[in-house]
């Protein structure tokens, strides 16, 4: 890729072949591919749908990663479009989120974008060339190869959460180009004929034995999964995805289609995981003999329980106790007899008669789903409710073989974690994550598996309703997979969440299956929680070495004591620190800064604010709040998501590194000052795709002066880009900085949103003191009252008001030690604490000198009186110091003893100075008012 | 250790001196803390409870101790963190860093010597000491990274507070206070300076973060308080090995804490200044005056530490001088009284000193141009007494046209000249004068009344 960019050719973009077909309302001709060539080269490189491209971006080593699904041009032939599948690269995903992957991401790891707002539409001339992207199973390791130009793909990214990614979805169409004949925005859906290395081409092969396998096979679906239709595959593999492995044996036989899917995914992680023996050990792991007789029940049992209540409901015909009741006996008579594969095949044929009454029962489901799904599809959302459970199984399997572990370590937190939920649940398969190394959790879970059981006869509906949410808890990332290949399948609704989607849509046809779509979309949601919540865990123990940038204070070995009595708890609350449920008197500022960016994001605009008001009036802590409360609406999807990024102008050495913090904030990335200008420059400046909205504070933002302004310039000028979508906040303490120290250039395009905080009255500030003390009696009312006032009147500095209230109570506790005193802040301690804080120490001071100090200050305003200046030399008002010594009866110092007692006096400030080394002639003058000094000197 | 003491109680006098050298040594020199402190009671308690609030309960601080020099604010300090740490629960947790306005002259250093002294350098090698940006972020991402109940207090002690404000931006404070108001890793910046302005030298914004906690250090002291001052000071301490010894030594100092003239010079001291480190330099003085034949102070050890202790350092200079160089300076001490501080060249120094040499050819000899040049340029150290007057770089002192300011008050040179001559006298220096010296400081006419007496006092040892 470096070849390409470094050399800045001009590429020349063609179109090959004729169109395929032509879109009349658009006037656009649809392609099948393009050729690019080099000026000057005779090679050309064609890109056609289906294949992953690089599309150039603003960082020219990390090139944007897309496939291509559509090209189409307009008549003229001028413009060329194309319409891709984004993937994002490590780079790309804010670094906090990538905290969610558990791991370290690999350098050439990419990931399928689900997110939306971006758009999926890039010019063509801005494609680079075609690269070479694999799928690679979530378990499996990142091949060692030193091919920089191969992309690996494991898991997709919606902009919250990773999820699994189907390698479907990567592969399906990957390196060979869809044949002209299919329709462009869907992917070919057949497997191509023989991919070099990629993990599907396991997959016709392990069908193979799986029809060996089967003693009675069910011709339609034999035949099903033998036609290589990978949409049905996919769909049952949803079903079967992962290898089981406590009831692999009688789950190969519950039906074709699951184990051609089984099948082909171990087939696939054989093929990932570079053939250690371990696999193959594993895969026999599944013979019955491993497994504790109970554990094979429940799991029959949970399967058929669920299906039955499935069918139950659906066919809402009979009452829903009876059924589970009666079925729950048929698994555990069974128990009993030897597990014989015939007599669970036997078993097993009910879920597909099942199926075929569903069918029946609800004709219109099949065109709902897809129109060229039949019967395949309707399976998935029941099937879905067994399948978490084996991969669980798995995920806790794999822990358990040793030979697997080096090459999944990356796999092991996240399936440690599973474990630990598994553990909480204690759900009934448990005995088959149990692993070798704790005996005692085995035990306990076989005792939970009989209670569960006993259970399941008893409220078997309820628990089961609930077990089924559990399961799906459990295994997030096997429920994303799914629905990251249904999505597949709605594929043509792009940009949607077509996992939503088709939910949405089974709810509505399903006769009566409120219930699974409703646990689906709990699982939907609850799917988030799992997947954090095992990385949380397992964040802290994953060694800290390659990340090193951050270190911090060392924690306490002691904890902090907590606030013992009345007067501590305000003292914590009153601390400016402490932040606030609420933020009272500013909600109008709120409401418009709040209303300001809230509209910028969801029109996708960008602009620019002022705010100004002296310190201590809550500008940021009102910024922060707005920035709260967008966060958690873009949490709840109300507005799309944004990025937050905060500056500060004090907190940088100098004005060119705000460009390095910022895109450091925004990418993660490191550059000098110039090359992140340049960066950001090109990101908010190019039509970049799949962009999300940023909010952008700069703090003191007069300390982003620069003598051409250009800093300024630019985070002014970005916001009006077109696709820039970058709203900018700025905070400054002047009310007319834009005026006084801006450029016209720059203060224009600052424009005229301002807005401007202004000082607290005293009302407000007892408002904020009272609603931070929230009930915790501590203070006097006319004391709260004083002290806002006063600082009312001084500055309006909430932080002024906030300190002398807590000295306030600091002076009060002192006090109370002797008994008199209540427990409130009075006035006295509230008076005390202000002459403390406001009062200056100049007279003090001057009372306090040296005998020789005070003459030498009263000589000084002699001099000054006589003089008629305000200053005098040394030499000069030695002299009257002299004098006023004979006056005194003391016996006259020398010039070098007089000079120290200037010095010391200049020292406090009491007198300025000129520099020492003028001697005599070192200009001296007050800073103190004479009427001060007088004062200060008569009380004496 | 009774014992040891009974069997020791007749240490040989010069080992007893010795030891007295080195307790009352480290007393005045090595500044010990005293084991309370005086005066200052309420200021210790107040930083005490604060310091102890960041410690224990993880809350953040900021202070400033504002004082005089030599007021004790430092001592005040070390107090306050020597009682603080005997917590175990402060001890554990505090982490200490000390900065200096002096030593840290800008924030790049600052940070450098923060990042040191937490001890963070060694989290990420050396990459820490990269860009001065880099190491601002990484701080303050470190200190971002603590919250209050987790990560142990740090406590910044900032000496010389008022030299940080001039750093470009305020950067350091800024940060430093915006962390003490923000929930993050709870830290107490305690500020010493000595000047009481400093506020006004923080930006407003700065100023607004931080607590605007004063506690001043403006000694009230009275002189029967700096006379007991002086006694503790000099006393032995009970536990001393001699204590016959010590007892003779203690009732010495006690007479001659009562002694008149004593009296006198500690109250020219107190009236000067009322620093106690003044008075260790006077104390210290006398007390390398004690030795085995004299093992004890005396009133007249107090008055001539004293006297060098008042010394004028430019008077003193001017005892070194050549005849010519002396001639010299008096000629442009008249050129400053006549021109009334107008500076001259040393053309007209040069005239002056001819007028004189007119007036008195036969006691000296008549230099050239050159060799007064020459003189004045060695007299360069000496520009106590006289500078550039348009401070023209070295090589151009040379050029006669040069202007020069004379900087001694007519008052001091008046008495100068007096003591030069009779210093001169004393040491039988003035051969090239060997007639009548007095004709030499009559030749001047002195504005200053001062001199007349002096002069005349001089008079009858001629």
């Amino acid at each position: 890729m470096k070849y390409f960019t470094r050399l800045r050719v001009r590429r020349v973009y063609k179109w090959r072949g004729e169109p395929l077909s032509f879109n009349r309302k658009l006037k656009t001709c649809e392609y099948s591919s393009l050729s690019i060539s080099v000026e000057g080269l005779p090679r050309t490189t064609v890109i056609s749908t289906g294949q992953h491209i690089l599309i150039e971006g603003e960082d020219e080593d990390n090139p944007y990663v897309a496939r291509v699904i559509r090209l189409f041009g307009d008549e003229s032939g001028k413009q060329k479009k194309a319409v891709v599948q984004w993937f994002v690269r490590v780079s790309e995903v804010p670094p906090s989120k990538l905290k969610l992957l558990g791991r370290e991401p690999h350098p050439q790891e990419i990931f399928y974008y689900q997110g939306r707002s971006c758009d999926d539409e890039v010019n063509a001339e801005s494609i680079l060339r075609p690269v070479q992207v694999r799928h690679l199973d979530g378990a499996a390791a990142f091949p060692d190869s030193d091919d920089k130009d191969t992309l690996y793909v494991k898991l997709s990214w919606d902009s919250k959460t990773f999820r699994v990614v189907d390698s479907a979805v990567v592969d399906s169409a990957s390196a060979e180009p869809a044949p002209a004949s299919s329709p462009p925005p869907r992917p070919k859906p057949s497997l191509p004929p023989s991919p070099p290395c990629s993990p599907p081409a396991a997959a016709p092969a392990s069908r193979g034995p799986s029809r060996r396998a089967l003693p009675t096979p069910d011709p339609a679906i034999l035949r099903k999964a033998s036609s290589g239709e990978v949409r049905y595959s996919r769909a049952t593999m949803s079903a079967g995805k992962v290898a089981t492995a406590a009831a692999a044996e009688a789950e190969s036989l519950h039906s074709a289609t699951k184990l051609s899917a089984s099948k082909c995914l171990s087939a696939k992680r054989r093929n990932a995981s570079a053939r250690t023996p371990g696999v193959r050990k594993k895969l026999e792991l599944s013979s019955p003999e491993k497994m504790t007789r109970e554990d094979i029940l429940s799991q029959l049992l949970d399967q058929e329980l669920e299906s039955d209540v499935a069918l139950a409901q659906r066919l809402s015909s009979s009452p829903p106790r009876a059924l589970p009741l009666t079925h729950s006996l048929t698994p555990l008579r069974k128990g009993s007899v030897c597990l014989k594969p015939s007599t669970v095949l036997l078993n097993k044929l009910s879920p597909s008669e099942t199926e075929s009454r569903d069918e029946s029962s609800s004709p219109q489901q099949g065109d709902v789903m897809e129109a060229e799904l039949p019967s395949g599809s309707v399976k998935t959302p029941r099937r879905r409710n067994a399948t978490p459970r084996r991969k669980s199984a798995t995920s806790g399997q794999q822990v358990t073989t040793p030979s697997r572990k080096k090459e999944s370590k990356t796999l092991r937190e996240p399936a440690l974690g599973v474990l630990a939920e598994v553990d909480n649940e204690s759900s009934p398969m448990l005995p088959a994550a149990a692993t070798p190394r704790s005996s005692k959790r085995k035990s306990a879970q076989l005792v939970s598996s009989r209670i569960r059981k006993q259970l399941n006869l008893l409220e078997s509906r309820q628990d089961l309703d609930s077990d089924r949410e559990d399961e799906d808890e459990f295994v997030p990332s096997k429920k994303e997979l799914q629905s990251s290949s249904e999505e597949e399948e709605e594929e043509a609704e792009a940009g949607l969440d077509s996992d939503d989607e088709v939910v949405m849509k089974k709810s509505r046809h399903a006769a009566a299956g409120s219930r699974t779509p409703r646990s689906k979309q709990k699982s939907r949601s609850s799917t988030r929680t799992p997947r954090k919540t095992p990385n949380k865990k397992v964040a802290p123990g994953t060694p800290r070495t390659p990340r090193h940038a951050t270190p911090s204070i060392p924690s306490r070995s002691l904890p902090a004591r907590q606030p013992a009595n009345v007067l501590e708890e305000a003292r914590t609350r009153l601390h400016v620190s402490s932040v606030p449920e609420s933020l009272p008197c500013r909600e109008q500022e709120f409401q418009d800064i709040y209303s300001f960016v809230e509209s910028k994001i969801i029109d996708g605009t960008g602009g620019c604010m002022y705010i100004s008001g002296v310190p201590g009036t809550g500008k940021t802590a009102t910024v922060h709040e707005v920035m709260r409360c967008l966060q958690h609406a873009a949490d709840v999807d109300e507005i799309p998501p944004f990025h937050f990024i905060e500056i500060n102008g004090m907190k940088m050495t100098d004005p060119h590194q705000a460009y390095v913090q910022i895109l450091q904030k925004l990418t993660g990335q490191k550059a000098t000052a110039d090359h992140a200008a340049a960066l950001l420059e090109k990101r908010f400046s190019n039509a970049a795709p799949r962009k999300e909205s940023t909010v952008l504070l700069v703090d003191e933002l007069d300390l982003l002066w620069t003598r051409k302004q250009n800093v300024m310039y630019n985070l002014f000028d970005w916001p009006t880009r077109r696709h820039a979508r970058l709203v900018v906040l700025t905070i400054a303490n002047t009310m007319d900085l834009p005026e006084r120290i801006m450029i016209n250039r720059v203060a224009s395009r600052l424009g005229l949103t301002r807005m401007s905080f202004q000082p607290y009255s005293f009302k407000q500030l007892q408002q904020i003191i009272t609603s931070r003390l929230n009930k915790v009696k501590a203070f006097e009312e006319d004391a709260l009252q004083l002290v806002s006032r006063k600082v009312a009147a001084l500055s309006g500095d909430a932080r002024r008001c906030l300190d002398i209230c807590r000295r306030a109570t600091e002076i009060c506790e002192h006090s109370s030690a002797d008994p008199s005193a209540t427990g409130l802040v009075g006035m006295s301690h509230v008076m005390e604490a202000l002459n403390e804080m406001f009062s200056s120490a100049y007279i003090t001071a001057i009372k306090c000198a040296s005998l020789q100090e005070q003459l030498f200050l009263r000589a000084v305003i002699a001099e000054f009186r006589r003089l008629g200046l305000e200053e005098a030399t040394f030499q000069q008002v030695f002299v009257q110091h002299q004098a006023l010594c004979r006056v005194e009866g003391l016996q006259p110092i020398s010039v070098s003893e007089g000079l120290a007692v200037c010095q010391r006096l200049g020292a406090c400030r009491l007198l300025l100075l000129e520099p020492s080394r003028l001697g005599v002639l070192q200009r001296i003058r007050l800073n103190v008012s004479q009427d001060d000094v007088l004062y200060a000197l008569k009380a004496d | 250790m009774s014992k040891r003491k009974g069997k020791d109680a007749h240490l040989p006098v010069g080992e007893c001196i010795t030891l007295v050298q080195q307790i009352l040594r480290e007393r005045l020199c090595h500044q010990q803390l005293p084991d309370k402190p005086d005066g200052i009671e309420a200021q210790h308690k107040h930083l005490l409870e604060l310091l102890k609030r960041t410690a224990v309960h993880g809350e953040s601080n900021s202070v400033l101790i504002v004082g005089p020099r030599g007021a004790g604010k430092t001592m005040l300090l070390k107090c306050v963190l020597r009682d603080l740490l005997e917590e175990k629960e402060a001890q554990k947790n505090l982490l200490q860093v000390h900065l200096n306005g002096l030593l840290q002259t800008d924030d790049r250093i600052a940070l450098k010597e923060i990042t040191r002294q937490l001890h963070l350098e060694n989290v990420v090698g050396d990459k820490v000491f990269g860009s001065f940006a880099e190491n601002l972020a990484f701080l303050l991402e470190a200190l971002k990274k603590g919250d209050r109940s987790s990560s142990r207090p740090v406590l910044f002690v900032l000496d010389e507070f008022d030299l940080f404000a001039h750093h470009k931006n305020q950067t350091l404070l800024y940060n430093l206070f915006d962390v003490s108001q923000s929930a993050q890793a709870p830290i107490a910046v305690v500020g010493v300076t000595c000047r009481l302005d400093v506020l006004e030298l923080l930006e407003k914004r700065v100023k607004s973060r931080f607590s605007h906690r004063q506690i001043h250090l403006l000694s009230n002291l009275t002189f029967t308080e700096y006379l007991e001052r002086v006694q503790t000071q000099l006393c032995l301490p009970d536990d001393f090995p001699d204590s016959k010894f010590a007892q003779d030594w203690n009732d010495s100092i006690q007479t001659l804490c009562e002694d008149k003239s004593v009296e006198e010079v500690l109250q020219r001291h107190f009236n000067s200044s009322k620093d106690f480190r003044s008075m260790h330099m006077l104390l210290m003085l006398c007390l390398s005056r004690v030795s085995v034949a004299k093992p004890a102070i005396k009133p007249a050890d107090l008055l001539e530490a004293s006297r060098l202790c008042f010394a004028d350092a430019k008077a003193n200079m001017l005892h070194g001088l050549s005849i010519l160089e002396l001639c010299l300076i008096i000629a442009m001490k008249h050129l400053n009284d006549v021109y009334e501080g107008e500076p001259f060249n040393l053309q007209m120094v040069h005239n002056e000193f001819k007028k004189f040499l007119q007036r008195k050819s036969n006691s000296m000899y008549n230099f050239d141009q050159p060799v007064i040049m020459k003189v004045c340029i060695n007299m360069k150290p000496l520009s106590k007494f006289f500078l550039p007057f348009n401070s023209f770089p070295a090589t151009r002192f040379l050029e006669s046209n040069t202007l020069y300011c004379f900087r001694c008050s007519s008052a001091m040179i008046g008495r100068i000249t007096v003591n030069i001559y009779i210093f001169c006298m004393k040491t039988d220096k003035f051969n090239i004068f060997p007639s009548k010296p007095i004709t030499y400081t009559s030749c001047f006419s002195s504005p200053s009344g001062l001199r007349a007496p002096a002069a005349a006092g001089a008079d009858p040892t001629g």
